[in-house]
């Protein structure tokens, strides 16, 4: 009875190797290979738009695409750890705008810009530190608590600025490094923020896999009781998942301000709900305990070329929005469809 | 003539045929058990009665009319009834408006205290005024909420009920109100199927009984006739001749071998007040106690899971109060907790990662997971559990929950402890895997390894442990009893609380 030598060695995600036939088979394999298939995909869609627009496969579009990638895509990985957690970050776009508030005004007031940059990266921890501490020691839901603060960061920053915009441009030009950070180009053509991005991506990736204490995460968000049941201090694990992901925004307020040279008070609208949609897209389940970094991260690729093609094709903006979200719903459907043949499976 | 009779009843998904020609009948007015092991097919036939599947041939006769139920709703206008396991009632709503809940918004305008007349009808002959029809379900214990969930059952012109388990969840005393409630609807002529796996259940309750297995139907007798030996062995195909252990013979209660000290540990909430026990070196100490009398409070207490007020844990002579649950689980003390599914699996994810959760440490290095680490460890406790499965990439879920057991048992077994705590080991687990699992708890004592057996099954507790403690039902450790004394009336007397009001004369009955 016991076969269990042929067996492959355990990755975060992976559902039972017995596949059965039909539909409810290739919707599990496709479960098994969320990656891999979001790969194939977008492979496609990137040849399908070489061949019919002329101006996809330029070296300048690729610049706009991996510039545009790289600040969604550090919230993104934010995202992602929370919601393996169990649970979800609305604020993570004001929080972005607070830490680099932050930041520009410690400049503007003469201070050394890394340690300014620091204070940015250390206000958005802060703001994860008590959103996590409210949400555990309050027993309250992610979603009401950082829909608040939201609101609340963004509030801070308003009436840090009076509501206008803090220009840099010239305190930039006496900090290079900085600058270049967020608008340098490496060989010419590879943008700084890219690398940072993807540094992080493989960093938390490699964490996320391998690490003792990202497994705890792991547990916590599939199941907190049982984590806490197997000696997981699990509302340690999740305020820790909290502040990661403010962490993240962090850092993207940082390279958001030195790219534009400046803060412009509503940046970082609307952003938590791409980086959101792309975990969705990515397999990351909104219950927690499943999802990669990988997985989420190709999902905001998806979500950005897909824009991409829509810009190309003058898709009206009226139309963007529906069709991208349209798009996470057909994720949400494909993933409610899975659930639901693997527990037909196995009832 | 039979309420219901079955005729060549067979069922097949896919190529996987999971009953064969079932023949069955059931008289009006009779309680008619059928056990069998988990994946017996007791579910799938059920099932097939009360229409959620539909059979590939056999014929069903009602009253002897032969009928076809192709859905639900058909099943209900025959008047067969079914009450699942799990408790489904709205919490937040009255007991009235639970019992009609079918009923309700089909276009009646309804009025509460009508609602709750009625719904006194319905309760009344069957628990005489124990329940308010007016109060909220979340208020009702869970027997009473049991109550509720047959009520609204054959509120609706039953003549077939058909009971799942309804014990399973239920206490000794809790499960007697049930019973009492059932023996009221036999007289009304409902014809009842009872299935459990209680054995007291089935010879107490039940006129006839059939055991299932492998999707057959073995034996049905009447329960006068029927003997324990024998419905077991017909359940496992195979003689299944100790289904417990043998205890362990040498004396082990000296002083020198305790193993861990609990000194008048009270809950900050007042679940338990005042418990002290000793444990010692490979001795069972099972906890008796009715259900939610604290005893799964005390034992997360001692795990560092819950607030003390006052109190100590001396654990291999040291103090391990306040200790958060890790530190407690590394020093050697470990918990099985009761419900696998809350409290104990992870179970979207494989068998390798649930194996590993208790002890993450061991199969890492400076924090990172050693993966071919984490696979032999988990291939050599599958094995030593003898989990069937796939492999252990499969799903937690997709076992069967005596196999989801074993990897709950292989979880928190994974690093070799001093004490475990079990609290329900065998819940909702079929006679093969309960052996199996009473053999694995003896073997370890054996290795020196002392338990602590929480179980509300009397039978078990009984069974299992060299010594029992009982606790009343305000949460008092009242007194330990081992060798000859360990027996139910023994037990019964002490955890009902009886021992309070007759203290005196029971001293004077057992001189």
């Amino acid at each position: 009875m016991n076969d269990v030598k042929t067996m492959t060695p355990g990755r975060i995600r992976t559902p039972g190797k017995i596949h059965k036939a039909g539909v409810s088979g290739i919707l599990e394999k496709l479960s098994d290979v969320r990656e891999m298939s979001l790969i194939i995909i977008i492979v496609l869609v990137s040849i399908l738009l070489t061949f019919t627009n002329d101006y996809f496969a330029t070296w300048a579009n690729a610049k706009t695409l991996l510039g545009s990638i790289s600040i969604n895509g550090i919230l993104t990985i934010g995202m992602i750890i929370v919601m393996i957690s169990g649970g979800l970050d609305l604020s993570i776009g004001s929080v972005m705008c607070l830490s680099m508030a932050f930041a520009a005004t410690a400049i503007r007031a003469g201070m050394n810009p890394w340690i300014a940059a620091l204070i940015g990266i250390l206000g958005a921890i802060a703001c994860g530190l008590v959103m996590g501490l409210i949400i555990t020691k309050l027993n309250l839901s992610h979603f009401i608590v950082t829909l608040c603060f939201m609101g609340i960061a963004r509030g801070v920053v308003y009436a840090m600025t009076s509501g206008v915009n803090i220009s840099l441009v010239s305190n930039m030009k006496e900090i290079p490094a900085l600058a270049y950070l967020g608008s340098g180009y490496i060989g010419g053509f590879l943008p700084m923020t890219f690398l940072v991005f993807i540094v992080l991506a493989v960093i938390t990736e490699l964490y996320a896999r391998k690490s003792a204490n990202m497994r705890k995460v792991y547990y916590t968000g599939s199941n907190e009781q049982a984590a806490a049941y197997s000696g997981i201090k699990t509302k340690r694990v999740k305020i820790a998942a909290c502040m990661a992901c403010s962490t993240m925004a962090g850092i993207a307020g940082i390279i958001y301000m030195s790219k534009y040279s400046g803060v412009a008070t509503s940046a970082g609208i609307g952003l938590e709900m791409t980086a959101l949609s792309a975990a969705v897209i990515g397999g990351v389940s909104m219950n927690g305990g499943k999802g990669t970094i990988a997985g989420g991260l190709l999902g905001l690729l998806f979500i950005v070329l897909i824009q991409d093609a829509m810009n190309l094709f003058s898709v009206q903006a009226f139309w963007q929005d529906l069709i991208r979200y349209l798009i996470v719903l057909l994720a949400v459907i494909l993933d409610v469809l899975q659930e639901r043949a693997r527990k037909r499976k196995n009832s | 003539m039979d309420a219901l009779q079955l005729k060549g009843i067979s069922k097949s998904f896919g190529r996987n045929q999971v009953l064969y020609s079932i023949d069955f009948n059931l008289r009006p007015g009779e309680v008619h058990g059928i056990m069998g092991e988990n994946g017996a097919g007791k579910s799938t036939l059920m099932n097939i009665i009360y229409g959620n599947l539909r059979p590939d041939g056999g014929e069903i006769y009602i009253d002897g009319n032969k009928v076809t139920i192709n859905e639900v709703r058909d099943a209900q206008e025959l008047g067969i009834c079914f009450v699942h396991q799990e408790i489904a009632l709205c919490q937040d709503a009255t007991v009235a408006e639970n019992i009609f809940m079918t009923q309700i918004g089909k276009g009646k305008r309804f009025e509460m205290k009508k609602l709750a007349a009625e719904a006194e009808k319905i309760l009344q002959p069957l628990v005489q005024g124990a329940i308010n029809p007016c109060d909220p379900v979340e208020k009702l214990s869970i027997s009473s909420q049991q109550v509720v969930e047959i009520a609204k059952a054959v509120s609706n012109n039953c003549k077939i009920l058909i009971l799942d388990e309804p014990t399973s969840s239920l206490s000794g005393s809790e499960a007697e109100a049930l019973h009492q409630m059932i023996r009221n609807l036999k007289h009304q002529g409902i014809g009842i199927i009872y299935i459990s796996h209680r054995m007291s259940d089935i010879f107490e309750q039940c006129d006839r009984v059939s055991v299932l297995r492998d999707g057959h139907m073995v034996s049905t007798c009447e329960v006068c006739n029927a003997c324990v030996q024998h419905l077991v062995n017909d359940m496992a195909g195979r003689e299944v001749n100790m289904l417990y252990p043998c205890k362990s013979e040498d004396e082990c209660c000296g002083d020198e071998n305790v193993v861990l000290e609990v000194n008048d540990l009270t809950d900050a909430k007042g679940k338990f007040s005042k418990v002290s026990f000793k444990l010692h070196k490979g001795e069972i100490l099972g906890f008796a106690g009715l259900l939610g009398a604290g005893r799964s409070e005390i034992m997360e207490a001692i795990i560092g899971l819950r607030r003390l007020k006052s109190g100590a844990v001396i654990f291999k002579g040291k103090n391990i109060t306040g200790k958060t649950t890790e530190e407690v689980f590394n020093a050697g003390l470990v918990m099985l907790p009761e419900d696998r599914k809350k409290m104990g699996l992870f179970l979207d994810m494989n068998i390798q990662m649930n194996t590993t959760a208790n002890y993450l440490g061991q199969v890492s290095k400076n924090g990172v997971i050693d993966f071919s680490r984490e696979k032999e460890q988990a291939l050599g406790l599958v094995s030593k559990m003898n989990v069937r499965c796939f492999g252990i990439n499969q799903i937690v879920r997709s076992l069967s929950g005596g196999n989801q057991q074993k990897v709950l048992l292989a979880k928190v077994l994974a690093k070799k402890p001093d004490v475990v705590i079990m609290d329900e080991p065998t819940r909702g687990v079929d006679v093969g895997a309960k052996a199996e699992i009473y053999r694995l708890l003896r073997d370890l004592t054996k290795e020196g390894v002392s338990i602590i057996l929480v179980s509300s099954e009397l039978n078990e507790i009984i069974g299992m442990s060299d010594r029992v403690a009982m606790i009343d039902s305000t949460g008092i450790l009242v007194k330990d009893v081992k060798g000859c004394d360990i027996n139910s009336d023994h037990i019964m007397y002490y955890i009902s609380d009886a021992y309070k009001y007759q203290e005196t004369n029971r001293e004077v009955c057992s001189k």
